[in-house]
């Protein structure tokens, strides 16, 4: 099946709902990894917005990427309850391990405060790293 | 033999799966189920045989947990001291039940608020709502049934329920726990309000870095659809903008928009979602309310103190021994918190810092133990609660480091829209930055600019770029749309007053701000 086609399957999936441009946004991200610009210009046509309205919202949020990740990503939690927990270093640390291997984003809280430094790869969360369990974890992406 | 692990995403990161896995293949005769958790992260994963707790448990450990021979071994969960002293009514189920399991929410008392609620009738609810005295648990504290109440009397043929799970903060988790551990108390609150108000649609938005609550949510909704319809409920998720935690940000996200924030007036409760009459609360809100109306009012207003009634699920994180969720009666004090039931720091250094309700919380030092926690005491120590949330910093924190982070968040999510919020915070990490590096470089000169005769010439000493940071402080507070700009000073000046020993301030300066 083409993209544009496919584009316009996830649309109609979302057709019923009020609103629905961010529900069709996160469809797009997950199958295609990037909102890309014939991307905007079909959900400008299909979902009656300009394209300076669909181009707003994906840029405004951290989620949508407009090229698609070389490497896996790995999501660092970088927010205050980690840094309690050494975060920061953690983070100067792995860099090397991580150069070709991954991409390190940050995130600022995965909700799993009490037990940092945490990172989430995928829909998967690991806790209490140090600089040997973020380098496996690294290792066997 | 019961062997109960619970499935929440903390314990799931701390490794409950392969702990769970592990007792599989050991004892296949074994009931083993997957339970909420009981909130004691740093006991996680946590083991419960027959009543019996143990943890934090390895794969290494389950022999010896079997056998009962377990040096993890914590004795009857229910009786632990952090469990025993809570008031636990949010979250009554936490640890106990399984998250999905219809049976066993009804068995604990599930949906006899939304049964009596239905029985006594839309106004008969916003004024048991209002009579509990249950303020907003997001962070603004205003009255739930004050709202309602508004949304109820509000025209309009379509009127919306907005739970706001965009559970931002750092050191906050409570919305999630309660999201993947009981989520038909949610769905119960939900539809309550739901009736109160006139409203049969509500929206549950959650930041995306919740996949398991997420999943959690829309699997209760479609097994408990027929008990709550005509109410129907969908989740929105967001898309990792920390402002979007802002209601008006919120309902703009909810539309399809940039999550920039709206002025007030309109109140979205005469103008909300899609310019409808809505109620937008928080994930312990709603929660909340299935326990005032199963059991009235006075039995929610007799927990708490002041004008803070009922019950906070407060959030110990951070450089603590015992971190965990510790649901009590407002007017515990934070050195309780952080000291008793917190166990002071994991590190054993002492405690340097502690910041209460989130990134825009303002840092409290050791004198300020006495705080009893309550919306009004904080307050009136330059403070707020927020969302419940306690992050503590052992000495190592250098608070000119967390003041700058602090600008630099605000600069990373502001949504752009008012100029105090989106070019304040930039200029607050410069003057930091400049605090940091001993002052205004060469290049930054501006001698170079003659006509420019009030500029400075020579930049501004260490006092006079703090000074600056007050006045731009102070314009962020009262200038912002919204909490993000308004509050970021509340850590910035909070360790700026309590630590100028950190930012190299003289002692003139030092009496000035204190």
């Amino acid at each position: 099946m083409d993209k544009t086609a496919r584009l316009g399957e996830i649309v109609a999936a979302h057709a019923g709902r009020e609103g629905p441009l961010l529900p069709v946004l996160h469809d797009i991200q997950s199958e295609f990894g990037c909102i890309d610009e014939e991307t905007k210009r079909f959900l400008a046509s299909a979902l009656n917005l300009s394209r300076a309205e669909v181009h707003g919202v994906v840029s405004f949020y951290h989620d949508f990427k407009s090229e698609p990740a070389k490497l896996p990503v790995l999501k660092l939690c970088r927010a205050e309850a980690c840094q309690a927990r050494g975060c920061d270093s953690l983070a100067a640390e792995i860099s090397v391990v991580a150069k070709d291997r991954c991409e390190i984003e940050t995130v600022y809280c995965l909700g799993l405060c009490s037990v940092g430094p945490n990172a989430m790869i995928g829909a998967d969360v690991h806790a209490r790293l140090d600089v040997g369990k973020l380098t496996q974890l690294i290792e066997a992406l | 033999m019961r062997i109960a692990i619970s499935d929440d995403a903390l314990a799931l990161a701390c490794g409950a799966d392969q702990v769970a896995e592990a007792i599989a293949k050991a004892a296949p005769d074994a009931d083993i189920i997957r339970v909420s958790s009981w909130g004691m992260s740093w006991l996680e994963p946590l083991v419960e045989v027959d009543g019996i707790g143990y943890g934090p448990a390895t794969v290494d450990d389950v022999a010896a947990i079997l056998d009962g021979s377990s040096g993890l071994n914590i004795g009857r969960i229910a009786n632990h001291p952090f469990i025993a002293r809570q008031q636990r009514l949010t979250f009554a189920r936490a640890g106990i039940t399984q998250p999905l399991d219809l049976d066993e929410y009804r068995a604990t008392g599930g949906w006899l608020g939304l049964e009596k609620a239905r029985a006594a009738g839309a106004d008969a609810v916003i004024e048991t709502v209002t009579d509990s005295g249950l303020r907003g648990r997001g962070g603004a504290g205003f009255p739930a049934g004050i709202k309602w109440k508004t949304v109820a009397s509000a025209d309009g043929p379509q009127k919306y329920i907005v739970c706001n799970a965009d559970e931002g903060d750092s050191g906050t988790f409570a919305d999630r726990m309660l999201m993947e551990g009981d989520p038909y108390c949610l769905i119960e609150g939900m539809a309550i309000a739901g009736l109160a108000v006139g409203a049969d649609k509500g929206y549950i938005y959650v930041r995306s870095e919740y996949p398991h609550a997420i999943a959690k949510l829309n699997a209760a909704i479609l097994a408990s659809a027929h008990i709550v319809t005509p109410f129907d409920i969908e989740v929105r998720v967001g898309a990792g903008a920390y402002v979007c935690g802002e209601e008006t940000s919120l309902l703009e996200s909810l539309e399809g928009k940039r999550g920039e924030v709206r002025a007030k007036p309109p109140l979205p409760a005469l103008e909300g979602l899609f310019g409808k009459p809505t109620v937008v609360n928080n994930v312990l809100t709603l929660a909340a309310v299935p326990y005032i109306l199963a059991n009235g009012a006075k039995a929610y207003a007799d927990y708490g103190m002041g004008r803070s009634r009922g019950t906070m699920p407060i959030q110990l994180a951070g450089n603590l021994k015992h971190g965990g969720l510790f649901e009590t009666a407002f007017g515990i004090t934070l050195g309780e918190l952080v000291n008793d039931i917190g166990g002071g720091t994991e590190s054993g250094e002492p405690v340097k810092a502690v910041q209460v309700g989130g990134p825009l919380g303002a840092f409290h030092p050791a004198s300020d133990f006495h705080l009893p926690f309550d919306y009004e005491s904080f307050t009136a120590a330059d403070g707020l609660i927020g969302h419940g949330g306690i992050v503590v910093f052992d000495e190592s924190a250098d608070m000119l480091a967390q003041a700058r982070f602090a600008m630099e968040f605000c600069a990373a999510e502001s949504c752009g829209k008012c100029t105090p919020c989106r070019l304040g915070s930039v200029r607050g990490m410069e003057v930091l930055d400049r605090i940091k590096t001993g002052g205004r470089a060469a290049a930054d000169s501006v001698e170079s600019l003659p006509q420019m005769h009030n500029a400075p010439k020579q930049g501004r000493s260490t006092d006079e770029e703090l000074s600056l940071i007050s006045d731009l402080c102070e314009t962020m507070k009262f200038g912002s749309l919204c909490a993000l700009g308004g509050f970021t000073p509340y850590p910035v000046m909070s360790a700026i007053r309590h630590w100028p020993e950190d930012f190299g301030a003289s002692a003139d300066m030092v009496k000035d701000i204190s």
